[in-house]
């Protein structure tokens, strides 16, 4: 131990060399100290920026459904319940712990479609997105990722306008989507994945299909109660 | 050990040339090669980090007294991570386009070994002012290399510089240099330069020296 101490040698200037090992209690006092100024500093610092944080979340949530649903220009939360969508105000919905989803509804506020969150596994970490699916025409119409952490430059090209345009403007949700290599979509209801970031474009193709299956249903019954509504009046 | 005579303004310059993290001392690898591949980016992580490197620095260089030996490194790494979780949650409340475009390796800063290494060779044995002068010069050399690679690679795999379009319609971009490769082969054409240009200067002072012997 000693040895360790005077391996390098000490700088006259800055450094008195220690007279004697110091004592256990000092070490642990000293990595105490600096575990609870440190546990000040950052829960302090966490209280101060998670309002800022969550709000900068929700816009951002605000803003990708407005954009995976083209038209729209508001929105509701909807949940399930009992094989129903209910809405939910925001408060409620906060605080249910269910997964929403989210109708959009253009300036007349006729139904535009529904804004479908999901998530799944990517290369690196979860991917997080949301869908937007015209249940009238029986299309997806949009498609954004909220949060991923993919290889720059390989996996987060599933960012770009240059794959998400082609693939998810006008995807057919019947008979159900189907991954396929790049360049060999042949037909409405395919999605080409990406050369170079064939896990993290099939991860995204993943995300779509649960997210249908958990709520096809209840938004095609929905829409056909809308639409019902909609031609009584 | 001499006694440090230098000037604060040569302990702030050194970082940025003479022992620039990267060109030089090679240091810092990960996020160099990993968050390079835009200008905006690679600032950002460069600006971090020189905000991390001083804040550490100068706890470290104040509290070098107090801290006991065997248990200096686990100091400075308590140190270190709680300015990498102020500035991760920071730059989630202001700049989220920027944090998220970071992700995984603002976390990272905590590991990247300039910081380590700058305290346990220079702030846990220099005076404050020394200590955050050798911090910042350190910072900004990171940071200003991590902006040319990001700057090489940006322009040339994207035809755009800070996202303006340089180069018009007819520019083919070159893709490699965004993916994992292009990091590397600028790393490399940047070693060489600065590597020649070390040995220009070295050969002409060798020339100077023999001329005045002569």
């Amino acid at each position: 131990m000693s040895e360790a101490v005077h391996a390098t040698p000490p700088s006259a200037a800055a450094r008195p060399a220690p007279p004697r090992e110091p004592s256990t209690l000092r070490l642990i006092a000293t990595l105490g100290l600096a575990g609870f100024f440190s546990g000040l500093a950052i829960v302090g610092v966490h209280a101060l920026t998670l309002p800022r944080i969550e709000q900068n979340r929700r816009e951002r949530l605000e803003r990708a459904i407005l954009t995976v649903l083209p038209g729209s220009r508001s929105f509701a939360v909807f949940v399930e319940r009992d094989g129903r969508l209910a809405p939910l105000d925001a408060e409620q919905a906060k605080q249910a712990g269910e997964p929403p989803i989210y109708a959009g509804f253009d300036a007349a506020g006729k139904l535009v479609g529904f804004a479908l969150p999901g998530s799944e596994p990517g290369y690196q970490d979860a991917i997080h997105g949301i869908f937007g699916v015209d249940p009238a025409r029986r299309l997806v119409v949009g498609f954004q990722v909220l949060e991923s952490r993919e290889t720059p430059g390989l996996g987060d090209r599933i960012l770009a306008e240059e794959w998400i345009a082609p693939n998810f403007r006008a995807l057919a949700i019947d008979p159900g989507i189907e991954a396929v290599a790049a360049g060999k979509k042949t037909a409405a209801h395919q999605v080409e994945t990406i050369t170079g970031a064939t896990i993290s474009s099939r991860a995204v193709v993943r995300m779509l299909q649960k997210a249908l299956e958990r709520w096809r249903a209840g938004i095609e019954a929905y829409a056909a109660g809308a639409e019902r509504a909609r031609r009584g009046e | 050990m001499p006694p440090p005579s230098k000037p604060l303004g040569d302990e702030f310059l050194k970082g940025l040339w003479k022992e620039n993290p990267i060109f030089i001392q090679v240091l810092g690898m990960c996020p160099a090669l990993a968050v390079t591949n835009s200008v905006v980016n690679a600032l950002a992580m460069g600006l971090a980090t020189c905000f991390v490197l001083v804040c550490s620095s100068f706890f470290v260089s104040s509290l070098r007294r107090f801290i006991p030996r065997p248990v200096r490194i686990s100091t400075y790494i308590v140190i270190i991570a709680t300015f990498v979780t102020l500035t991760d949650l920071v730059l989630a409340a202001l700049v989220p386009d920027v944090h998220r475009a970071l992700g995984a390796f603002i976390p990272l800063i905590v590991v990247n070994c300039l910081i380590l290494g700058r305290q346990e060779a220079f702030a846990s044995k220099n005076p404050v002012p020394r200590a955050v002068a050798d911090a910042a010069g350190m910072g900004v050399g990171f940071a200003f290399a991590l902006t040319c690679l990001g700057a090489i690679r940006e322009i040339l795999g994207a035809g755009t510089f800070l996202g303006v379009p340089l180069f018009g319609p007819h520019f083919e971009p070159w893709v490699i240099m965004l993916l994992p490769p292009g990091g590397f082969l600028s790393l490399g054409f940047l070693l060489l330069f600065f590597n020649a240009l070390k040995q220009a200067r070295d050969r002409r002072r060798a020339a100077a020296a023999r001329g005045e012997t002569a």
